[in-house]
């Protein structure tokens, strides 16, 4: 198990390296940077002077170096556009990003595995059908259609809802702030969590309906079926345990989904995260920003990657030994 | 008085256009301490009679007539709440395959205690007691420790013990047994043969047992019940129905069951149940393009000649050379095989004997070692034709007939591709008139080129199998297993086939099998191989009559006695 984590940590830093290449190339090669950050009247000499301070004339592989130690040291360099250190801008919207995708992954595990659950052990039955071809308008409908629908629903015509912003907020520690201690701020999530997770949601649901399908046809659960058992204990202790493995995947490379591509919802909630922000700098060629939530984005699938592998550990006991 | 009591049971499985009756006017009974074989070929029904009475019939199926009693009481039209109750506490269950009978992901702790919990008024640690006293009760030993693990952990053999337990968990007064053994090696079949017969007398259980296997029926049944199209044809005690069968059927399908005592020249061919295939069209051998084979330059000596051949597969890699773990295949294996002959390889699983087959054919490379076909030696050749022009001199037949083909091309489309590649023939018009040429004579008939392998039963399949190893006109044919995913009538008849074609093409064969019966019946020399090692290699008479090494002689005795079997309609050779 060790062995594996370790090898699984060297593998998940090659990717990281190769991503950092990545994000350095963009930063170094799409436009001159010099050209992105002083202005029109600024003389041949001064711009040589700053390409000196900068260091874009030593030789790339001692610039690549010094971007990783940086990056390491969560120094992304400045913004373009804000003049402030891209790590503080990211820092002022990670909370808002992550309550949101939390909350909608909660959303879409909580409701999309009883459902699944329930589709594949009835598969027959009314209900199951009405989940299948609601879950149908989950995958086919876009993003921002869903939110925009929400929003005429429940803010303009029902009012009962915020349309959008976070709400209140409040500042725990030093840089974190929540919405989820206030009565707005908690308002505040309902709508964008659930166009968010409505897409997750439906394909976890999906997925547990086809596997417990197959699974429900196993030896084992016929076994257990003529053993007596209870079906509490044939469906949930022995088929759904047995269904995790495909769904972990999937969730997992969902969860992160979630987290980095968030940009349609915040942009149509104004929901002040990084996916907002990652808008504005694309339009804006705001470079820094760019590579550096390139960066986060990577280390975020290949976290989430690692924590997966782990959780298969911890499901299935046959991994756990070593194959012999 | 009986434990079980089936009457007049008839199982249909309505569908959309017409019902399916699975099951008609059965009679069982099965008293305390004895045990009841049902016996039949797949499709008899025999398995839905045990499903019945568990009340566990796959849907849509439902019990249309008769009744199925449990110590006097009505167990058919309880409601499914006390059907459940009677499942695991009053009547156990056990499973065909133990590896896949058992949930991967919880202890056998877990599911014993479960099951001890579900159905007795006990705490979790006199549940756990309890199961400890089971997995004991079924051999496995350190029962305290191995309780805690995981089935993965265990073999094939001791997972069917543990299957056995689970069944036995709340002193059920009945037992069903599908196929119990039918997954096992033959020293595992015996050994679980054995406990069951032990439990059964020990805890005065009535078993019912589930199977194919006349052998089985032999080895432990004291009556059996046998079935042919959901009816039953013929029940009664055991040594009487198969001592002397009076329905046509039985006596048929006993004379189809190979037997490792006598050997016979053909089988007999049990028509009652599948037409014989004959070939629609006679061909003249000599002058067919199927008999043009003898294009080969003859050999002075053996057509295979297998020395030390070793096969040795990583099992865990490593950057470092000593903590690289290896599993020896096949150690140091030599034997000859002459022209002509069919040359036998038995062993259990793991012994390597596949993995032979697959060294021969080019699958895999041996470790070390050398293979001469035909005076050249196999190992050394790099030159791609010369390579081609061996394996076309060389055919595989593959042990299921369902996998083994493609199911997304037309049989005659599977049988070209060989011909097609080697370029066999001439023009498309002559590879169709071989095509069907083959499909005749190996009994399927020409029409049967258009249809896809899925149209056809398992056979048939290996029918189709057999048309595509000729396709190549070869020299050697090997046979992994070919038979024992069969029937045993239509066994018989894949049996007599694989003889004729060997008689009429002078074929020689590597006919690997763990069936001693059928190795007996087919081959004229044998090798047994145990954990990758040759234990001895003698001439078939030989080999059954004075065997030479341990593992051998262990082999035979654990064969199922065939002694009460019926020797009618058996010419022996």
């Amino acid at each position: 198990m060790l062995g594996f984590a370790m090898r699984r940590l060297v593998q998940a830093m090659i990717v990281m390296l190769v991503v950092a290449l990545l994000a350095f190339t963009l930063f170094r090669f799409v436009g001159d940077p010099v050209n992105q950050m002083v202005g029109v009247e600024t003389s041949l000499e001064q711009r040589e002077a700053l390409r000196e301070s900068l260091g874009l004339n030593d030789p790339v592989p001692v610039q690549f170096w010094r971007f990783i130690s940086n990056a390491a040291q969560f120094d992304f360099g400045t913004s373009y556009q804000f003049r402030q250190p891209v790590s503080d801008l990211f820092a002022k919207r990670i909370p808002a990003t992550l309550e949101l995708s939390f909350v909608s992954a909660l959303f879409a595990l909580i409701v999309g595995i009883p459902m699944g659950v329930y589709a594949g052990l009835n598969r027959e039955s009314a209900v199951s059908k009405l989940f299948l071809s609601v879950s149908l308008v989950g995958i086919s409908l876009p993003t921002f259609l869903i939110g925009i629908l929400l929003i005429f629903v429940f803010s303009v015509n029902l009012q009962w809802l915020p349309s959008f912003g976070r709400g209140e907020t409040v500042q725990i520690g030093g840089w974190w702030t929540t919405g989820f201690l206030t009565v707005s701020g908690l308002k505040a999530l309902i709508l964008p969590s659930i166009t968010l997770g409505l897409y997750q949601m439906t394909l976890i649901m999906r997925l547990i309906r086809a596997e417990m399908l197959e699974v429900i046809r196993t030896d084992y659960i016929k076994f257990a079926r003529a053993r007596g058992l209870p079906d509490r204990l044939v469906h949930f202790r022995h088929a759904l345990k047995n269904t995790l493995i495909p769904v972990i995947t999937i969730t997992g490379l969902q969860l992160g989904a979630i987290i980095a591509f968030a940009t349609i919802t915040e942009t149509v909630f104004q929901w002040p995260g990084m996916g907002l922000m990652f808008l504005q700098a694309v339009q804006n060629v705001d470079i820094p920003i760019m590579s550096a939530y390139l960066l986060l984005t990577a280390f975020l699938f290949v976290s989430i990657n690692f924590i997966v592998d782990i959780l298969y550990f911890l499901i299935d006991p046959r991994l756990r030994v070593e194959r012999a | 008085m009986s434990v079980l009591d089936i009457r007049d049971l008839k199982v249909e499985f309505p569908g959309r256009k017409s019902t399916f009756v699975a099951v008609q006017g059965v009679h069982l009974e099965v008293e305390a301490g004895k045990i009841l074989g049902v016996v039949g070929e797949s499709g008899a029904g025999k398995s839905t009679v045990g499903n019945a009475v568990i009340g566990l019939l796959q849907e849509p199926g439902r019990i249309a007539q008769g009744e199925i009693r449990l110590h006097d009481d009505r167990i058919d039209t309880l409601p499914e709440k006390q059907k459940r109750h009677i499942r695991g506490r009053k009547i156990g269950m056990i499973f065909q395959d133990p590896l896949t009978s058992l949930d991967p992901l919880q202890t056998v702790e877990s599911q014993l205690v479960e099951t001890i919990r579900t159905h007795l008024p006990l705490s979790s640690s006199q549940a756990r007691a309890r199961a400890i006293e089971l997995i004991d009760a079924v051999g496995i030993p350190n029962p305290s420790e191995r309780i805690s693990q995981y089935p993965h952990q265990f073999s094939g053999g001791m997972r069917q013990r543990v299957v056995i337990a689970l069944a036995l968990c709340a002193e059920p007064e009945l037992v069903i047994a599908d196929e119990p053994t039918t997954a096992l090696d033959v020293s595992i079949q015996a050994q679980i043969l054995e406990l069951m017969k032990r439990l059964c007398a020990d805890r005065n259980v009535a078993m019912m047992v589930i199977t194919h296997d006349m052998g089985v029926i032999a080895d432990i049944t004291d009556h059996v019940a046998v079935m042919y199209h959901g009816k039953l044809v013929e029940y009664g005690e055991t040594h009487q129905v198969l001592g002397a069968p009076q329905h046509r059927y039985t006596q048929s399908l006993i004379s189809a069951v190979p037997r490792p005592d006598v050997r016979v020249e053909r089988f007999p061919v049990v028509d009652y149940i599948e037409k014989a295939g004959k070939p629609a069209k006679q061909i003249d051998i000599a002058t067919h393009w199927l008999g043009q084979t003898r294009d080969y330059t003859k050999t002075d000596g053996p057509l295979v000649e297998i020395e030390d051949l070793t096969m040795r597969f990583e099992v865990k890699g490593s950057l470092i050379p000593s903590r690289r773990k290896h599993f020896d295949a096949v150690k140091a294996v030599s034997f000859d095989i002459k022209e002509g002959e069919t040359f036998g390889v038995v062993g259990e699983s793991g012994s390597g004997k596949s993995t032979i087959a697959r060294i021969i054919t080019g699958l895999y490379h041996p470790t070390a070692g050398t293979i001469r076909f035909a005076g050249t030696d196999l190992t050394s050749l790099t030159n791609r034709r010369q390579i081609l022009a061996m394996r076309r001199q060389m055919q595989m037949i593959f042990q299921d007939p369902y996998s083994s083909l493609n199911a997304r091309m037309r049989v005659r489309d599977i049988i070209a591709e060989p011909i097609k590649f080697h370029r066999l023939a001439s023009s498309n018009s002559e590879v169709r008139q071989i095509v069907e040429d083959l499909l005749d004579h190996v009994g399927l008939g020409a029409a049967a080129g258009k249809k896809f392998p899925h149209e056809f039963s398992g056979g048939q399949r290996q029918r189709i199998s057999i048309a595509r190893a000729l396709a190549t006109r070869p020299r050697f044919l090997l046979c992994d297993e070919p038979t024992s995913a069969l029937d045993v009538s239509i066994q018989a008849q894949i049996l007599n086939l694989l003889k004729d074609l060997q008689d009429e093409l002078g074929l020689t064969m590597m006919f690997i099998s763990h069936d001693l019966a059928v190795i007996r019946q087919m081959c004229n020399r044998i090798a047994v191989m145990k954990n990758g090692e040759l234990c001895e290699v003698a001439d078939c008479d030989t080999l059954f009559e004075s065997p030479q090494h341990d593992y051998t002689r262990h082999l035979l005795k654990l064969m199922p006695s065939m002694e009460l079997l019926s020797r009618a309609n058996i010419e022996t050779a």
